[in-house]
């Protein structure tokens, strides 16, 4: 039984950047650890002699030619949704507290 | 009595003068109007859908080509990003988020004079099976406002079986085309990986998210397919299209198919009454001329577990990209960068995103990564291999859907676990990419019961062919 800790969630929050409340912690620990129980059995499959498969379509290394292609976006269209904008900055909090 | 014929009647109607593309798109915009009951919609591109189509009516005053499908509308997944109103992927955290650019899918609907008419209702981010994770609202299934219309392409499959437009959009990661085409009564096919581009569909799994068309019969599946499918260089995963297309035209070809049935997929786990829709197909297809062989994927019942861990993995990634800096909800009450980070995303996912990063993030984190992220890429190939090896001896695979119909609202939401079950049946064929289809065949409970057919990567037009086949012979 993979049984999550509280820290192990606290932890798995803090490299998501989630902030989760103390109910949370404990709803998903205990969500969680069901979850992984579940799919925990992969370990007793025999793969050995097999390589991994990340995409199934057999493509490799597709390139296109280096020229710059307009798709009609324009920076006004793709700035629209930025929450806070100074002219054509996009403003972020201060990184140390 | 239908509101709408096949897309292709609905084509010609347009171009003859018959109707208008201006009368279509009221035409669907009422009928969303008064169906609102059942929650399919999230929002309408109304100004934008009107001016199109009066462009469209002018082009073919004029005696101008419009496209093959001038003036047919259309409604499409919410995670579909369109011009002329929002893309939520039914999220808070993209609530109000207005796209800069069109998905490659919608730019060639289109091009051919189809109008996106609505946005339709979703599991956050495409995460569920039921639209139960929706951050707005749930989608009732058409025939019964008790029981869930499926997931996530929930809204599509309910806007279709309501027959507010000819055909929706969808996605399919895991099942979300076919499990809510099935539970709706309706055609939901999921094409092979590649072969429809991914360009501006907002992303949940990269090695398995498809699109497809979600329709009321086979040949109009074929028609949406035909116009989206082929090559895209803004997604450098798809693929070169059938050069014989997708439209099967009038003629139906000759058959007397190889079908291997499932063995894992006809299991206990099944309802008594769906599995006896599906014998019923098989029946109906020995009749018919078709030979039917029982065959075994032992690997089968390890997909689930493979898809919980690389679809999470995946999720964790393309969601990253949510931070509150640059679109989406951003936290005001933030001091620190990170705050911004963690209260923005914190306060914007719902709880089944927060679940899927969360094991993403664990599956991929250091000491964990081979033990199961890699270890479930590696259980990967042997289902593709085991695939490959039952198509070396028949020329298609079928089974159910779902092992159940459609549940009451609710009946799953208490458990993820549980919910996840109901993929079962559905996530082999997003992770060895062949193309699969639901289409309705009987019904248990009086709920109506998906057959799934499933055919070889590339073997898209092969596989419409074979379920138009099946919807002839349908007893």
């Amino acid at each position: 039984m993979s049984k999550l800790s509280k820290d192990d969630i606290l932890k798995l929050a803090r490299l998501a950047r989630l902030r989760l409340s103390d109910d949370e912690v404990e709803k998903y620990q205990k969500e969680l650890s069901e979850i992984l129980d579940y799919v925990a059995h992969l370990d007793t499959v025999d793969t050995a002699g097999l390589e991994p498969t990340y995409q199934i379509t057999g493509l490799t290394n597709m390139t296109r030619k280096d020229e710059v292609m307009d798709y009609g976006v324009t920076q006004d269209a793709l700035l629209k949704n930025v929450p806070n904008l100074d002219g054509k900055l996009i403003k972020v909090r201060r990184m140390l507290s | 009595m239908s509101q709408w014929r096949t897309i292709q009647e609905e084509a010609t109607s347009v171009a003859t003068g018959a109707t208008t593309a201006v009368a279509n798109v009221q035409k669907a915009l009422a009928l969303i109007d008064a169906n609102k009951d059942f929650q399919a919609i999230i929002s309408t591109l109304s100004d934008r859908a009107l001016q199109r189509a009066k462009e469209l009516d002018e082009q073919i005053k004029n005696g101008k080509a419009a496209g093959r499908l001038a003036g047919v509308p259309f409604i499409a997944k919410d995670n579909f990003l369109t011009f002329g109103g929002e893309t939520t992927a039914a999220s808070n955290i993209l609530k109000s988020f207005e796209a800069p650019y069109q998905s490659t899918a919608i730019e060639k609907l289109e091009a051919e004079g189809a109008i996106c008419v609505a946005k339709a209702n979703l599991d956050a981010f495409a995460h569920g099976g039921s639209t139960e994770n929706s951050d707005f609202f749930v989608t009732k299934n058409p025939l019964d406002l008790t029981r869930v219309a499926g997931g996530s392409s929930g809204g599509s499959a309910a806007a279709v079986a309501l027959e507010l437009a000819p055909f929706a959009l969808g996605t399919d990661t895991g099942g979300s085309i076919r499990e809510p085409a099935s539970f709706c009564g309706i055609v939901g096919l999921k094409p092979t990986y590649g072969l429809v581009s991914r360009s501006g569909v907002v992303a949940m799994a990269s090695s398995t998210d498809v699109i497809g068309p979600l329709t009321r019969n086979v040949e109009d599946a074929g028609i949406v397919l035909d116009v989206m499918a082929g090559k895209d260089p803004l997604d450098s995963t798809t693929i070169e299209k059938n050069p014989d297309g997708y439209t099967l035209g009038a003629t139906p070809k000759q058959r007397s198919p190889k079908i291997g049935v499932i063995k894992e997929y006809m299991g206990d786990g099944v309802d008594p009454e769906v599995k006896r829709c599906i014998e019923r197909a098989i029946a109906d297809a020995k009749n018919a001329g078709a030979e039917i062989v029982e065959l075994s994927l032992p690997s089968l019942p390890l997909a689930l577990a493979v898809y919980y861990i690389v679809v999470p993995a995946e999720v964790s990634s393309n969601l990253s990209r949510y931070d509150g800096q640059r679109f989406g909800y951003s936290e005001k009450d933030a001091a620190t960068l990170d705050d911004s980070y963690e209260l923005s995303r914190s306060h914007g996912f719902g709880a089944e995103a927060k679940r899927r990063i969360m094991i993403g993030t664990y599956v991929l984190s250091s000491g964990y990564y081979d033990a199961y992220y890699k270890k479930a890429q590696t259980v990967r190939t042997k289902l593709c291999q085991e695939f490959a090896q039952a198509f070396s001896g028949v020329d298609y695979l079928l089974g159910p859907v779902t092992p159940e119909v459609a549940f009451k609202i609710g009946a799953n939401s208490e458990d993820p676990l549980k919910m996840y079950l109901i993929d079962i049946m559905t996530v082999a064929a997003n992770l060895v990419g062949i193309p699969a289809i639901s289409i309705p065949y009987g019904s248990a409970q009086d709920m109506p019961v998906g057959l799934q057919l499933l055919a070889p990567q590339h073997k898209d037009r092969e596989l419409l062919e074979l379920a138009r086949w099946f919807e002839g012979i349908k007893s």
